[in-house]
């Protein structure tokens, strides 16, 4: 076929799509749009809108997650394509008609030397097998119907791009298949599964030489060697080991039960992580007061001091809860027990203390940003870098927490 | 005008979505690596295989395993030996060439024709390994510093990775790639696939298999659905062992080969017997 539609009717429609895509939070740049136009010029796309839905979607998209964003920009971009490419059908059909309906001597040349080109009964066909089509894509389940068109090289209204190209992939119907949504499972802003959280946990790692003398090190064994006079001499180190400490602290109970499952599966996630040195996990209820508990029934409580004094500054702190209750409830006075006593400190202070001890510490919250005005969240948001508890907000929470130490809220001093 | 190359479309026993051949086509053309992922069992090694099948050309395979280094697939440098040699004098010592070894990566770019490079499970390895293959995918070229040589690629490799999305993959690695998700098929292709790896099943076991593996699959409290590997590992066994009628109920036959997991088990004999104890 020819050299293919020109740029600039092309450039703008593909480049209003990348704009789409990002507007989508689908990351798209420059190295993708040089991809996309190579491919369309050397006609990856078989100048049909399925085949650039098939050659957009491989180059465009580089994760199951953003599939989804590329089908609703596709359908909102695209939208209106079909129907407007028949609509100007329809529109040639009857200036056609009308002026094969005149005299033939009050036609002008230019409308004898088209319907000498395009006979009029042909494109009636082809408009008739058009809407047929669309009728029964429109019906039929799988798109999977075989109708061929019948285009004429050249000079028909498809010719010039087209060719024969709409027959065999124009039937399966990119627009339902972005219609369908198939990858909406995929998104990653939902709430997560014990896998998605694995993985977003898997970043949270470091690693340090630790332990016995068994990985041969080849560089100081050159080394060694060369400063040996060429005896062979071997230098061993010990091997590389994960070197991150994590404590977990879990609202459970009241307001939290309605994201329990959620909570479950982060723990479960977090207990299968191998890549951890040591991870800990106790509850609370609503805030800490004094002490966190071994088990979910408040059993076996442990005093925020030993706590504290068990698990250093390096060790990192998530929080998970919804940081929803009652005000008066943070500032209930709790003694080093956990019990209610008139001479111990504010839940808040408690909280503070924790986030003064560690170095790095994360709150995530099941509860959705948008309703993260109530005044107990903002509140503890002064004090923990909070994070909603999806792939994106437990992937962001990982990246805060594995950076340097900055240690965040204001200092306790009463 | 695509004449340059020659298109991918499947082969006889690897049945392709028009959205894969989109994909492969896009790698092949644009000469950049293929990124496939998608649910275990749906077939991303075999993809190398049958791309390798249909350009007939070679297939090197390098399986990623967690302690694996981008510098393992390129060469490795055996100074060890070399050291050894050295000591007890075994061969010429001088001739670094006889220590370095290739990895498949090396071995693509030095191999006269085409060859198809598999870089199986990706993610296996280390959050930093792509990101360190960058520039040799992209340049088709890297030196070995010991003899200060440099390998180029004589005809780029069709580079085909697949990840099982244990890693997130780094964002500079996957701009470079053509990315294709496989989806679980919908039954229709299920069944050609099926008819493809048992041409002589019976049809009444072929279409009661398929139900109750679909069935399954819908079990949502599964931690591991059963994947098209498995259906067709249990089709060979039922195959095999004579089984003519199938139900769904407690004593499905073969249910090892569909369900590996012992609480998948015991998810599958909870929701059969329906609140009803299972016979203890």
């Amino acid at each position: 076929m020819g050299a293919g539609p020109t740029p600039e009717g092309r450039v703008p429609v593909f480049f209003g799509f990348l704009y789409e895509l990002r507007n989508r939070k689908v990351p798209v740049g420059t190295q993708e749009a040089v991809a996309l136009a190579r491919a369309l010029e050397l006609g990856l796309h078989d100048s049909s809108l399925d085949g650039f839905y098939d050659v957009a979607r491989a180059l465009l998209v580089h994760s199951e997650a953003h599939l989804d964003a590329f089908d609703q920009a596709f359908l909102s971009h695209f939208k209106g394509i079909e129907t407007e490419g028949s609509a100007m059908l329809a529109e040639l059909l009857g200036w056609l008609e009308a002026a094969a309906a005149r005299d033939p001597a009050d036609r002008t040349d230019e409308e004898e030397a088209v319907l000498e080109a395009l006979e009029p009964e042909a494109l009636r066909a082809l408009y008739e097998q058009r809407m047929r089509d669309r009728a029964r894509r429109g019906r039929d389940g799988d798109g999977r119907a075989e109708a061929k068109e019948p285009v004429r090289q050249g000079t028909g209204p498809q010719g010039e791009s087209g060719g024969a190209a709409e027959g065999d992939g124009g039937q399966r119907g990119a627009m339902r298949t972005a219609d369908a949504r198939l990858y909406r499972g995929y998104r990653d802003d939902r709430v997560l599964d014990t896998r998605s959280l694995g993985v977003a946990l898997r970043k949270l790692r470091a690693f340090q030489r630790l332990g016995a003398f068994d990985e041969l090190d080849l560089e100081g064994t050159i080394d060694a060697t060369a400063r040996n006079a060429g005896e062979l001499e071997v230098i061993l180190r010990p091997e590389r080991k994960p070197s991150t400490r994590v404590l977990l602290l879990m609202d459970v109970g009241g307001s939290m039960s309605p994201h329990a499952h959620l909570v479950n599966r982060l723990f479960s996630a977090a207990r299968k992580a191998t890549h951890f040195r040591e991870l800990r996990t106790y509850y609370f209820h609503n805030c800490v007061y004094g002490a966190v508990y071994r088990t979910e029934g408040f059993g076996e409580p442990l005093g925020v001091t030993e706590l504290l004094a068990e698990c250093g500054p390096h060790w990192k702190l998530v929080l998970v809860g919804d940081a929803l209750m009652a005000p008066y409830e943070l500032l209930m006075r709790a003694g080093g027990h956990g019990g209610y006593s008139p001479e111990g400190v504010e839940g808040i202070v408690w909280m503070m203390q924790l986030a003064q001890h560690f170095e790095r510490s994360a709150w995530l919250n099941p509860e959705p940003p948008g309703s993260w005005w109530s005044p107990t969240i903002r509140t503890l948001r002064g004090v923990f870098s909070m994070f909603p508890l999806t792939v994106e907000g437990l992937g962001e929470a990982v990246c805060h927490l594995t950076k340097g130490g900055v240690r965040k809220g204001p200092v306790v001093s009463r | 005008m695509t004449d340059g190359f020659r298109r991918f479309a499947g082969t006889d026993s690897y049945l392709t979505s028009p959205g894969l051949q989109a994909a492969v086509n896009c790698a092949l053309a644009l000469e950049r690596p293929l990124l496939v992922k998608g649910e275990p069992g749906t077939g991303k090694t075999l993809l190398a295989e049958a791309i390798a099948q249909a350009l007939g050309a070679r297939l090197l395979s390098w399986t990623v395993k967690s302690t694996t280094r981008a510098q393992d697939g390129l060469y490795v440098y055996d100074t060890v030996q070399r050291l050894y040699d050295s000591r007890f004098g075994d061969g010429d010592v001088r001739d670094i060439r006889r220590y370095i070894r290739f990895g498949p990566l090396g071995e693509a770019f030095r191999s006269e024709e085409r060859v198809v490079l598999l870089i199986d499970e990706v993610d296996k390895a280390d959050l930093e390994f792509p990101n360190d293959l960058l520039h040799e995918l992209d340049r088709m070229r890297f030196r070995i510093l010991e003899t200060n040589e440099e390998v180029e690629a004589k005809a780029r490799p069709v580079v085909v990775v697949t990840s099982n999305n244990e890693k997130e993959l780094p964002d500079a690695f996957l701009r470079r790639c053509v990315f294709h998700f496989i989806d679980f098929p919908d039954r229709a292709l299920m069944e050609r696939i099926v008819r493809v790896h048992h041409p002589r099943l019976d049809d009444s076991l072929a279409q009661q298999a398929l139900d109750i593996f679909y069935q399954l699959r819908d079990l949502t409290r599964l931690r591991k659905r059963p994947s098209t590997s498995e259906l067709v590992d249990w089709l060979a066994v039922l195959k095999s062992a004579g089984v003519k009628e199938l139900k769904l109920d407690e004593a499905l036959p073969f249910i090892g080969a569909l369900l590996k997991r012992e609480q998948d088990l015991l998810v599958f004999h909870e929701s059969l017997s329906r609140g009803r104890r299972p016979h203890a």
